[in-house]
Parts: structure tokens; C-alpha cells; sequence
């Protein structure tokens, strides 16, 4: 009796532990999707290390609806928009303290202060690019804060001159070159000369739309159609540089059908002629979260807001309405998921800007005000090396930390795949086949197969061909002797 | 007579079996002479109601095995969404329908075939599948995708060819032309569509019947309580 009633107590336990579990914010913190779409629990890839804010800072004034970071080498630089200043912080020894604020700047210009600045970006040499959105500018400010350009609305008929110019992001190349994208600009990403000079636009999407539309829009009046939504390319929501100069942009404007039929693409990687060359070579596309309600407190699908580009050609994007990050290789296959919205570590109200330092992950809360550092876990760090190794061509190590990467998380395809490529190389075929059999990835498996078979063919062909040699030999002579018998018997027949 | 009543019950079964092995071989001569098999099929007596339904179910454990031993790269089964029942029913219900909807349909407008008639034919014409589907479902284990075609010209055979000795089937049962069966194949789709739509019609008044009654059952007892 009393063994049943500690029976009884022990389940009440794991249920009442399995039921906490689900009456959090999201049933997992860090997430996968498997081959059919299906969530998958992963262990963490990240955890916060640190979340600064205004108080742990010092501030003065406490920061008030950042939009913008940046983050350069040891410094991070945080567009405090409400308060129309730029923060200066360094790293040093995992503390983070205020370098200095930048809320104006020296030079022969009439405005010397900023007024709604939405994002900063900083170039190896120190200088800085700011967008000074409601000054309708783009400012380039040398490292002591001199007045260098301004980078200010294309007079060039190309531009709509009717919009306001409201730049809102800002990135610049080695050469001086800047990128920007302004509010209501749907062409594409702005495009400076390192003079100032306007040089057009690059990576306009591509306006879609279905033969359904086509055919509706011929049949409507010239009234009807002025009340249809017109089709205009979708406007770009972020920009990022990768470590080859290469623009990673994120759009949040797309129909949700769209995108659920990954027609839409929201994660972006434009060379220089704006063509999209995304790698695109998972089971599903980067695209934030593979499905969504249409209802409740968080509903729709992941708006991409930013995106930042690791060093090892990793992508991370940042969702807005769960408040997520999705990690991608550079062939386009998730890695991980985390985070979710609500008010806890690790959690954000309205997230707004990402950048990376190291392998750490800056997320900006322009509600909550606060920047919430990840570090990555060990399970991160193993993916991270094996996928480093790999693109070093250093399969074998990159096989071994893969193999460490399935001890802690049977579900992850990836090193499945990552061990079936090393073992392909040893040729060995059969293990191989099976790794990749368990991911359900038929090209790698056809390819192992098709060497499997032929050495199998290779082995046995002596064998092949005693068999066919038997099938083909027995029936002709089993043929010939019942003829002879037959021949024999007639002509016995007759001679008698 | 005690010992000569075994021997009579074997040689029963034998030529029971026999029978049987004879009408389901007959669906090979219909696969490769459409016109005289179907023919010959009722009107001889050469096939039979337990070789019609023997392809069936060989039809049912040929979709089954297709599920377990295709190669992943060719067909991607989602295994906790697989219900044994409703792939069975997948096969059965439509040809169900058809044989009824175009045995109602014929039987007004001159069809010679009787509900018997219409599925040991519709039934024979599936034979086809059996035999496409289980060297592709083999074949599938050995070939890459790159090779893939193969695999799908034999499965697209496996489905063409019994779609069009259904219509040679439904020719020569009813005796009509090409024109008249490809119309009356037709009409029995809409005939289908409409005796579906009857069904959940009357499951639907069935439902609501039985829940006007169970409400009134439990008004009744609320008030005496």
C-alpha cells in the first residue's frame, strides 16, 4: 500500500512537472524543425550572459526607444532614438562600461545635433554613418566626431520626390560606399557613392502577382482599379554586411499565403547587381517559423526584423512578433530557434535590432530598453566548430565534433548529415547510406548508393554472371535434350 | 462411403481452386486483349466474384506495401498520420461508388451490365496496378534519384493503364460505343459526386434526428428530477 501511494506521489510529480513545463510561454526555449515541419525540443544553443541596461550603464537620462546597434570589434554603438544620441560602450573582460555620448558633432553644417537618429554603423577606419532620420539625412562623422559627408535626399528622377526622405537604416562598404534604406522607399536599398553622390538603387524584389489578379485587373473600370491595392515591390525592413561585403536584407511586407507556400522570400543576400543569392538548400527556407496561428496574442507569421552575419557565414535572424532567433548555415538550414515574448531573461517585448560580437548575440529590446547578450552553449560552440571545420575541408574533425553534437541531441539532422559526408569520404558506403536514410536526405543517399552499388556490383560479378550464365544455359539445354527425345521418339516411331 | 467422402470433398476444393486460379489468370488475357476479354469476361462466365475480389485486396496490400517499402526517396510516408483503415477506404469507397453510380446510370440508358457485371470488370481492369506497382516498389530500393524516372514512367503506367481499360471495361459490359461509355464514365463521376453528397446529406438528418431525441430525452428527465 504504501508503495502504490509513493507510486502515486512520484507520478503526480512528473506530471505536475511535465504540466509547469506547458504552462509557460512556449513549450521549449531552443527549437528545431525536423524534415516534416514538426517542432523539435534541441538543447539550448545559447543562454543570456548578460542583459545591459540604462542602470547598470550609469546613464544619466535612461535610454529611451533604441532602434539602432551596432557593435565594432570590442565597442558597441546604440542609437537611443528617443533621446537623439548615440551610446559608445566597450567590452573589456565581459563588464561593459560608457565611453562616451554622441549627441553632436563639429563641422561647418547648420544642424550639429541629431533628431531621431534610427541606426549607426561604424567602419573599420572609425568612421561613423549615422541615420539622422527626422533631419532627412545620413551623416558621416569621422572617428573624433568631425563632419565629414551627408548623405541626403536623390534629386535624381528616379527618387519619388513627393516622399519625405526618412532613412532608417544605414550600412557603408570598405570603400566609403553607402547603403540605405529610407521609410515609405520600396525600389530597393539606396545606394551612395563615397562622395555623396546618389547612384541608384539595387535589389528592388521583383513585383509578383498571379494570373488570377492579372485577369481581374483587365476586367475592372479605370474607378475600380484606383480602389485596388496596387502592386508595389515590398519594401526592405534591415540591412546587414557579411564579412565579404555582401548585403544580407530582411522584408516583414509580404501576404502570409505567400509565404506559407515559400513563394515569399523575407531573408534576402544581394550582390552587387541586387540579385537575391540566397542558398536556399534546406528542407524549408530561411523564413523565421514554418507555422503560426491566425489568432490569439501573438499571431501571424515571423516578421524578420534584423539580421547580423557571423564570421563562419552564419546567419541569425530576429523575429519581431515572438521575439525569436533563428540560426541558419550558409546552405540555408536551421540550426536552432530560441527565445519567445514575455518579460523574462531571454525574453523581449519588442525586439528590434541583432548584431554579433564573437559568437555572442546582441538582441536590442526597444521597449524594455535593454541589450540582452547570448553567449553560446557548449552544444552551440560544437555545432559552431564542426560546421567551421567543414568549410576548412577538414571533414574527419568536423565528423568527430558532429558526433558529440548527436550525444546531446539525437534530432539534430544536421550532424547526421555532417557524419554521413565524413564517412562517405572514407568510403564507407553502407554507413553512410544509413545516416543519411535517417534524415531523409536523398541526394547524399543516392549518392553513397550509387558508389555502394557499383562496388557491390564490382564484388559479386563473377557470381552475376555464373547466374545468369545457369539462367540462360539450363533452360537452352533442358530445350535441346527434350528435343533430342523427342526427335529420338518420333523417330523411333517410325522406324518400327 | 466412409472413405470415399474425403477424397470427393478434395477433389471439390481442387476444382473450386482451379476454377478460381482459371478466372483470376483470365485477368492477364483482358489486360493484353481489352476488347474480346471484357467481352467474354461476363457474358462466357470467365471471370468471377472471388477473383474481383481477390485483385481488390491485392489493389489494398499492394498500396499498403507500397507505403512501407518504397524507397524514402521516392514516396515520403508520414507514419503518424497513417490510418490502415482510411487507406483501405481510399480504394474501396471510390470504387464502391463508381460501380454503383454507373450501374444506376447504364442500367436507364440501355447498359447491358448488371451491378455484378460492372465490378468483376472494374475490378479485373485494376490488375494492372498490382502488377506495375510491385516491380516499381522493388525497383525503387535499387535505383538513385537521378534514376528516379524509371520509377515514375512505371507507377504513371500502373494508373494510366487500368483508367483505360476501365473505359474499354465499361464499353464492351454495356455494349456501347466510345463516344456513349467516355460520356456515361463521365456522368458516373457527377453520379458519384451526387451520391456522396446524398450520404452525408442523410448522415447529416440521421444525426440531427438522433440528437433531437437524446435532448428531449434528457429534457424529460431534468423535469422529473
Amino acid at each position: 500500500m504504501k508503495r502504490i501511494a509513493a507510486m502515486f506521489l512520484l507520478l503526480m510529480l512528473i506530471a505536475g512537472n511535465a504540466y509547469a513545463l506547458r504552462d509557460g510561454i512556449d513549450y521549449t526555449y531552443t527549437y528545431t524543425y525536423d524534415y516534416w515541419g514538426d517542432m523539435r525540443e534541441s538543447p539550448d544553443a545559447y543562454r543570456v550572459k548578460q542583459v545591459i541596461d540604462s542602470r547598470g550603464l550609469g546613464l544619466d537620462k535612461p535610454m529611451r526607444q533604441p532602434q539602432g546597434l551596432f557593435v565594432r570589434g570590442d565597442n558597441i554603438y546604440i542609437c537611443d532614438t528617443g533621446n537623439n544620441r548615440i551610446l559608445q560602450i566597450r567590452s573589456s573582460a565581459g563588464k561593459f562600461a560608457l565611453v562616451r555620448v554622441i549627441d553632436s558633432f563639429t563641422g561647418d553644417v547648420p544642424l550639429t545635433t541629431f533628431n531621431a537618429p534610427q541606426d549607426v554603423f561604424v567602419g573599420e577606419n572609425g568612421d561613423l554613418f549615422i541615420a539622422d532620420t527626422n533631419n532627412h539625412r545620413v551623416l558621416k562623422l569621422n572617428s573624433s566626431l568631425e563632419y565629414q559627408l551627408e548623405f541626403v535626399k536623390p534629386t535624381d528622377a528616379t527618387f519619388d520626390q513627393n516622399i519625405s526622405f526618412l532613412p532608417t537604416k544605414v550600412v557603408a562598404d570598405t570603400t566609403g560606399r553607402v547603403f540605405a534604406l529610407g521609410k515609405n522607399v520600396n525600389k530597393g536599398v539606396i545606394k551612395y557613392e563615397s562622395d555623396g553622390s546618389f547612384a541608384g538603387f539595387t535589389g528592388a524584389s521583383e513585383v509578383t502577382f498571379s494570373w488570377y489578379d492579372y485577369i481581374w485587373k483587365l476586367l475592372s473600370t479605370q474607378a475600380q482599379r484606383s480602389q485596388q491595392v496596387s502592386f508595389v515591390p515590398t519594401e526592405y525592413e534591415n540591412i546587414a554586411l557579411d564579412a565579404e561585403g555582401f548585403i544580407y536584407a530582411t522584408t516583414t511586407t509580404f501576404s502570409e499565403d505567400d509565404l506559407a507556400n515559400f513563394v515569399a522570400t523575407p531573408l534576402r543576400r544581394l550582390n552587387s547587381l541586387g540579385g537575391d543569392i540566397l542558398i536556399r538548400n534546406g528542407e524549408y527556407p530561411p523564413m523565421g517559423d514554418l507555422w503560426w496561428d491566425s489568432s490569439g496574442d501573438y499571431s501571424g507569421p515571423s516578421r524578420l526584423t534584423d539580421v547580423t552575419v557571423l564570421g563562419n557565414d552564419i546567419y541569425i535572424a530576429l523575429d519581431r512578433t515572438r521575439g525569436r532567433l533563428f540560426g541558419y548555415d550558409e546552405q540555408g538550414r536551421m540550426l536552432w530557434a530560441f527565445g519567445g515574448a514575455g518579460n523574462m531573461e531571454g525574453y523581449f517585448a519588442y525586439p528590434t535590432a541583432l548584431e554579433h560580437m564573437g559568437y555572442d548575440l546582441l538582441v536590442m529590446d526597444s521597449t524594455e530598453c535593454t541589450i540582452t547578450v547570448f553567449t553560446p552553449t557548449e552544444y552551440g560552440m560544437l555545432m559552431y566548430a564542426a560546421i567551421e571545420d567543414y568549410q576548412k575541408g577538414d571533414y574527419e574533425s568536423s565528423a568527430a565534433y558532429w558526433r558529440k553534437v548527436l550525444l546531446m541531441n539525437g534530432n539534430n539532422d544536421l550532424a547526421y548529415i555532417g557524419i554521413g559526408r565524413a564517412l562517405l569520404r572514407q568510403d564507407d558506403y553502407a554507413h553512410a547510406m544509413e545516416y543519411f536514410r535517417v534524415t531523409r536526405d536523398s541526394k547524399n543517399y543516392s549518392d553513397a548508393f550509387k558508389l555502394y552499388r557499383k562496388e557491390w556490383v564490382e564484388e559479386h560479378i563473377s557470381a552475376i554472371f555464373a547466374i545468369l550464365a545457369v539462367l540462360i544455359i539450363v533452360p537452352f539445354v533442358i530445350g535441346k535434350a527434350r528435343k533430342i527425345r523427342m526427335e529420338v521418339r518420333y523417330d523411333g516411331g517410325k522406324s518400327i | 462411403m466412409t472413405a470415399a467422402s474425403p477424397s470427393r470433398r478434395t477433389n471439390r476444393a481442387r476444382a473450386c481452386f482451379g476454377r478460381f486460379g482459371a478466372a483470376l489468370r483470365y485477368s492477364l488475357y483482358c489486360m493484353l486483349h481489352p476488347f474480346d476479354g471484357f467481352w467474354d469476361l461476363t457474358r462466357e462466365r470467365r471471370g468471377s466474384v472471388s477473383a474481383a475480389n481477390f485483385i481488390v485486396f491485392m489493389v489494398l496490400a499492394v498500396r499498403l506495401f507500397s507505403l512501407k517499402q518504397t524507397s524514402f526517396m521516392f514516396l515520403q510516408v508520414y507514419w503518424p498520420r497513417v490510418n490502415i483503415f482510411q487507406q483501405c477506404l481510399a480504394v474501396l469507397l471510390p470504387l464502391g461508388v463508381f460501380c454503383v453510380g454507373n450501374w444506376a446510370l447504364t442500367s436507364l440508358f440501355e447498359g447491358k451490365g448488371t451491378l455484378r457485371d460492372v465490378y468483376i470488370a472494374t475490378s479485373y481492369a485494376l490488375a494492372p496496378y498490382v502488377l506495375f506497382s510491385l516491380p516499381a516498389i522493388l525497383l525503387s530500393n535499387f535505383i538513385t534519384v537521378d534514376e528516379g524516372v524509371i520509377y515514375s514512367i512505371l507507377s504513371f503506367i500502373a494508373v494510366l493503364y487500368p483508367a483505360l481499360l476501365i473505359i474499354c471495361a465499361m464499353m464492351q459490359i454495356h455494349d456501347y460505343t466510345l463516344g456513349k461509355t467516355l460520356l456515361f464514365t463521365l456522368m458516373s463521376v457527377f453520379a458519384m459526386l451526387v451520391i456522396i453528397f446524398i450520404a452525408l446529406v442523410c448522415m447529416n438528418l440521421v444525426s440531427d434526428g438522433i440528437a433531437y431525441f437524446i435532448s428531449l430525452y434528457r429534457e424529460i428527465v431534468f423535469r422529473l428530477y
